[in-house]
């Protein structure tokens, strides 16, 4: 089983790193730059959503934060260096996230998404409504980093590969980071927090180093986002991408590192789709309708998102052999709970 | 011959606004002496638990743990300075292994949180500990299997598995026979006698037959006070507890 998934996960990698040369033009380039950069929010809000059972409804601070930070940060005269732009990008998003978690996480449940996203609007309010951000407009980048000749992010393809780069360290950097005694903790207090306070662990540094580490992740999308477009407006931080992400790692199936990357995929191309008018015509100004049934649709018919959905095909298939016998194996982990 | 003190909790108090949920309470556990708390539901039996673990903050009175006073104390602390508990219902992680179970509270005692390019499964101290731990729990044959998914009496040994994980000195179990068949009952009260001899055990417990074999101290609660405390014998002569609890008939 856990080979299978390892499987998935590396054709999926393979074919985007091919996928540039398999006559993918232009726009094709920069559609799926694009999502491999939601991917990495995504997976940044998977750790905290999926893995820790924090829902952070602000997640899109500290994705804006990084980007602001990338286009703040640069020259006005030279391109920055990749080497210290990034991880200061990554930084200034961590050090947010620290700050933020270290006052929310003293709350729990809804209020925690409350407050999470409080300080996300904050953040928004800032970058709107000061000079710092340049408000509604935005800013623009006026050199994208680079590294030299080695590293030239001008070029959409190299853009790409760097993107996908990112995407795949983030990847393999929460797979290590999981299956960690840090995060085997963090399993368990999404379980069951107050057993793993009567166990012996202290469960709020824990919490916290999660929180921080998300955002840093997510601030390394925001800084790759900003490096993309060459601009930075104050929707980066909208809670309508917190929204997003969200929606991304359920639509994809939460508790799976891999339901944040497919999650990502199916939501940018679903919206791409409804927004195709040689598709759908005058429809397609109202793409929100329909993106918004399909996720209602995919919520209600897939209760462990598209990643679960080879296994309940599988069980469906078994179910109409087996006839009755399936109904005493519905969840089979409800006892536990009452 | 008195045994070392385990555990010592001192006119332990604690107030509701105006309901007194558990009043002036003062209990000690010693190594080799399995201490019994009954009473009747809402006596305070849990909320003494409570409150000796450090789950619930005291209004009055103290704790000493090993010696220690722990009062200030936060739980995980006091539970990484040798006191473990177990819940009235069970708080398993359904979802992991039996082992797995294990294995992540006796990670308590060595949480080695930054290194987080260590796989868990490979740490040396856990996985003994988790294994040593079940093996005393009588869980060896169920390793593998998914928590959620083993029978209700296996659930509680499993319960007392992850409580001796961390290697405790102190146990607080509460009702951990509630719910179980006959076999079952015989089989943790075995694995309590094997660990009274290393272990200060605080048990609460509603089967009265069960506590009279094991105890070797009982206190009788009511109203969140001790009416009584003795050996089991005094318990079962004393008028007042007759009176208030265990009925005429008994």
């Amino acid at each position: 089983m856990d080979n299978s998934k390892a499987v998935f996960v590396g054709a999926v990698f393979v074919a985007l790193a091919l996928f540039p040369w398999l006559g993918a033009g232009s726009y094709g380039i920069d559609l799926v730059t694009k999502i491999m950069i939601y991917a990495i929010l995504a997976l940044s809000l998977e750790l905290l959503v999926g893995s820790t059972g924090l829902v952070c409804f602000g997640q899109a601070a500290f994705f804006g934060i990084g980007a602001y930070a990338a286009v703040l940060l640069s020259g006005e005269e030279d391109a920055a260096s990749v080497l210290w732009l990034l991880p200061a990008c990554v930084l200034a998003a961590a050090l947010y996230a620290l700050a933020v978690g270290a006052l929310s996480l003293r709350t729990k449940g809804v209020y925690f998404i409350m407050v999470t996203l409080a300080f996300a609007q904050m953040a928004y309010f800032v970058v709107h409504d000061t000079a710092l951000g340049g408000g509604t407009d935005g800013i623009y980048l006026y050199f994208r980093p680079g590294l030299g000749e080695w590293l030239v992010l001008d070029d959409p393809v190299t853009m790409y590969l760097f993107s996908l780069a990112c995407l795949i360290g983030v990847f393999a950097f929460l797979a290590v980071l999981l299956r960690s005694r840090f995060g085997r903790a963090l399993a368990g207090i999404k379980v069951n927090e107050q057993r793993m306070r009567g166990t012996g662990f202290t469960t709020y540094p824990y919490k916290l180093a999660a929180f921080t580490i998300s955002g840093g992740l997510a601030g390394l999308g925001g800084f790759l986002f900003a490096v993309k477009d060459g601009f930075v407006n104050p929707e980066l931080m909208s809670w309508h991408l917190s929204g997003a992400a969200l929606v991304m790692i359920i639509l994809g199936g939460l508790g799976h590192l891999r339901g944040a990357l497919v999650g990502a995929f199916a939501f940018l191309l679903l919206q791409e789709l409804f927004k195709t008018e040689a598709i759908f015509g005058d429809f397609a100004k109202h793409w929100h309708l329909g993106l918004g049934i399909v996720i209602i649709a995919a919520v209600a018919f897939l209760p462990r998102g598209l990643v679960g959905l080879p296994e309940q095909l599988r069980k469906r298939l078994a179910g109409v052999g087996a006839g009755e016998r399936g109904g005493s194996l519905k969840n089979p982990l409800g006892e536990a709970k009452s | 011959m008195s045994n070392e003190v385990f555990l010592r909790g001192q006119d332990i108090t604690r107030r509701w606004g105006g309901l007194v949920a558990v009043n002036q309470v003062s209990v000690t556990l010693e190594r080799n002496c399995i201490h019994a708390v009954i009473g009747t539901n809402g006596a305070g039996k849990s909320t003494l638990i409570n409150l000796l673990s450090g789950e619930i903050a005291l209004s009055g009175g103290s704790v000493e743990l090993l010696g220690e006073d722990v009062t200030a104390w936060t739980q995980p602390r006091r539970a990484r300075a040798g006191l473990g508990r177990s819940y009235q219902r069970n708080t398993i992680y359904p979802s992991f292994s039996v082992f797995e179970n294990c294995r992540l509270a006796a990670q308590a005692t060595h949480q080695k949180g930054w290194s987080w390019w260590q796989r868990a499964d490979r740490c040396p101290v856990s996985t003994e500990a988790a294994r040593d731990a079940a093996h005393r729990a009588g869980l060896d044959k169920l390793l593998d299997r998914t928590a959620g998914m083993i029978s209700h009496g296996q659930k509680r040994q499993l319960e007392i598995a992850m409580c001796l994980a961390t290697g405790p000195k102190v146990l607080l179990l509460d009702e951990p026979l509630a719910g179980m068949g006959a076999e079952e009952t015989e089989r943790m009260l075995a694995m309590l006698d094997e660990l009274r001899p290393d272990h200060g055990i605080l048990l609460v417990e509603h089967d009265m037959d069960a506590v009279f074999r094991v105890a070797d101290q009982i206190t009788v609660m009511v109203n969140g006070t001790v009416i009584a405390s003795g050996d089991p014998d005094f318990i079962r002569n004393s008028s007042e507890v007759r009176e208030a609890y265990l009925g005429e008939g008994h």
